[in-house]
């Protein structure tokens, strides 16, 4: 069952369209890897869903109940002030705010939730210290615990293992197919690494300012796309 | 000690220290927003709309603060949409509104009443001259702007904190956008009684900025900054009482020696 439909989408820039002709639906419980190059579109295909950005033209269709506060997010670079006074454990509790409704107060549900998954992304150390003042690869830890506190249909991830090291993105995949397979939550991630994206993802949607690809992650291995973009190598 | 006891009998002087407690926990409270949102300017700018709408209350004979109030609340709105559209920077935006406002009440002074000493003392700050009805207006507005800042604390710190992940998420960041800045018009106005039009905007940043040096979580800049500013005003109105100096001024050097202060602990 369809979660997520998008037809004919476009996007642009002031004016000049950087993202053209794209289709593809994500059904609950998917796994969805968007790859291509530098500059083809991903992220702004990632606003788009999101709602941050407006298509040019066609539709973004939400069904079975998907509303945008079941939506966790981690953007692939967060234009922050350098200064901000923040703790991690309110960085990673501000994550649960689209879960408060019309309450003022965060639950001691809600907070339980920040501690674990601060847990889950190894930060519970760092609870009390300064975001600003932690490592780039910390940091991204931190959004990531913040993004699975807001997530309760579908996350969005935009490179979410860059400035990890290999031992912790390795962790970070596993965790994130853990989430997808026993919460019940799609993913949709855009990623360069394409072998660890065919080795857990279901689907695969590839672009280069349009859609060159759409299907399951099998059909990709297969593909002329894959070929080509690997620069002749089969996966 | 004598002198203080008799400081605090005067009616005058504990309407002011009530009224001036109140707006500097606002202005702190709001402050810390403010200066992390980058719109630090935005309460100077308002402090020159709020010097047009008084300049044509008093010229029309309305009350000031009632006339005052819902027109600074509405340029805030206004100001805030400009600073998001594209086209106009933010910086720029303010300086036009502001300086439009300032040069229409300037002519409206002229034109009409001169410089009186209603609108010198929205000019200068005054708060030793509150009335019964102004003070209780202040009182109520005040409490307001502090009920509705802890009710929404958390989501105030999402906006502030990354707006996009916010909005993203499904929070409505248009709408705390927008009561934050009511709530700082309204902070505004309310302070230009206590500081001037002229030296609100410290009474906004210096507390959040002080804060800022030492501490490391929000919560505690925002109750660090709170505690800052209504200390300096307990000791700006105190020696402006006892050395006869000018109170909304003797508030601003209070905020910048604690300024330095903080400054001077943060580096250790
Ligand atoms: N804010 C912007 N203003 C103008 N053009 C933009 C803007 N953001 C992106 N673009 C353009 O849109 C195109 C797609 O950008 P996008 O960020 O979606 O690429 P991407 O696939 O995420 O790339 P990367 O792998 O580097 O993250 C690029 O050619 C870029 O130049
Ligand atoms: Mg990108």
């Amino acid at each position: 069952m369809a979660i997520l439909t998008c037809e004919e989408l476009s996007f642009s820039y002031e004016g000049k369209t950087v993202l053209h002709d794209v289709n593809f639906h994500v059904d609950e419980g998917d796994y969805l890897c968007i790859v291509g190059e530098n500059g083809s579109g991903k992220s702004t295909l990632i606003k788009g869903l999101l709602g941050l950005k407006a298509p040019d033209s066609g539709r973004i269709i939400h069904s079975d109940g998907l509303c945008a506060n079941m939506i966790g997010y981690l953007p692939q670079q967060t234009e922050m002030q350098r200064d901000f006074p923040a703790s991690v454990r309110e960085v990673v509790l501000s994550g649960c705010l689209n879960s408060m409704g019309r309450r003022f107060r965060y639950s001691a549900a809600d907070r339980e939730r920040a501690e674990m998954n601060m847990e889950r992304m190894g930060i519970e150390d760092l609870a009390d210290e300064s975001y600003q003042a932690l490592s780039g690869g910390q940091q991204q830890r931190v959004l990531l615990a913040r993004a699975l506190c807001a997530t309760k249909k579908l996350l969005l991830l935009d490179e979410p293992v860059t400035g990890l090291d290999p031992k912790a993105s390795a962790e970070m995949y596993n965790i994130i197919k853990l989430i997808n397979l026993c919460d019940d939550i799609s993913v949709i991630m855009v990623s360069h690494d394409i072998h660890e994206a065919v080795r857990y993802a279901t689907k695969i949607l590839h672009l280069g300012h349009s859609q060159l690809f759409f299907g399951t992650a099998a059909e990709y291995r297969e593909s002329a796309q894959a070929r080509r973009f690997l620069g002749g190598n089969r996966i | 000690m004598t002198e203080f006891i008799h400081m605090f009998s005067y009616h005058f002087m504990q309407r002011a220290l009530i009224v001036g407690v109140l707006v500097s926990l606002c202005a702190a409270l709001l402050g810390v927003s403010l200066v992390l949102k980058r719109y630090s300017m935005i309460g100077d700018g308002l402090s020159h709309v709020g010097f047009g709408a008084l300049a044509i209350a008093s010229a029309l004979g309305f009350a000031p603060l009632a006339f005052t109030v819902p027109v600074v609340v509405v340029a805030a709105i206004l100001l805030l949409r400009l600073s998001r559209s594209s086209r106009v920077h933010g910086d720029a935006a303010i300086a036009i509104i502001s300086s439009s406002a300032l040069a229409i009440g300037v002519i409206t002074v002229s034109l009409t009443t001169g410089m009186n000493t209603e609108v010198s003392s929205y000019m200068f700050g005054s708060i030793l001259s509150l009335s019964r009805s102004d003070a209780i207006l202040s009182v109520v507005l005040s409490l307001a702007v502090l009920v509705l800042f802890i009710l929404f604390y958390p989501r105030i710190f999402a906006v502030t904190f990354d707006e996009t992940f916010s909005r993203a998420t499904g929070t409505k960041t248009e709408l705390y956008n927008t009561l934050l800045a009511v709530l700082t018009a309204v902070t505004v106005v309310l302070g230009m009684r206590m500081m001037g039009a002229l030296l609100i905007s410290s009474l906004i940043i210096f507390p959040a900025l002080s804060a800022m040096r030492v501490c490391k979580s929000f919560k505690a800049v925002v109750l660090c900054s709170a505690a800052i500013s209504v200390m300096c005003f307990l000791v700006g109105i105190t020696a402006s009482y006892f050395l006869e100096t000018p109170t909304g001024a003797s508030i601003v050097v209070a905020d910048l020696c604690a300024f330095a202060l903080f400054a001077l602990i943060g580096r250790r």
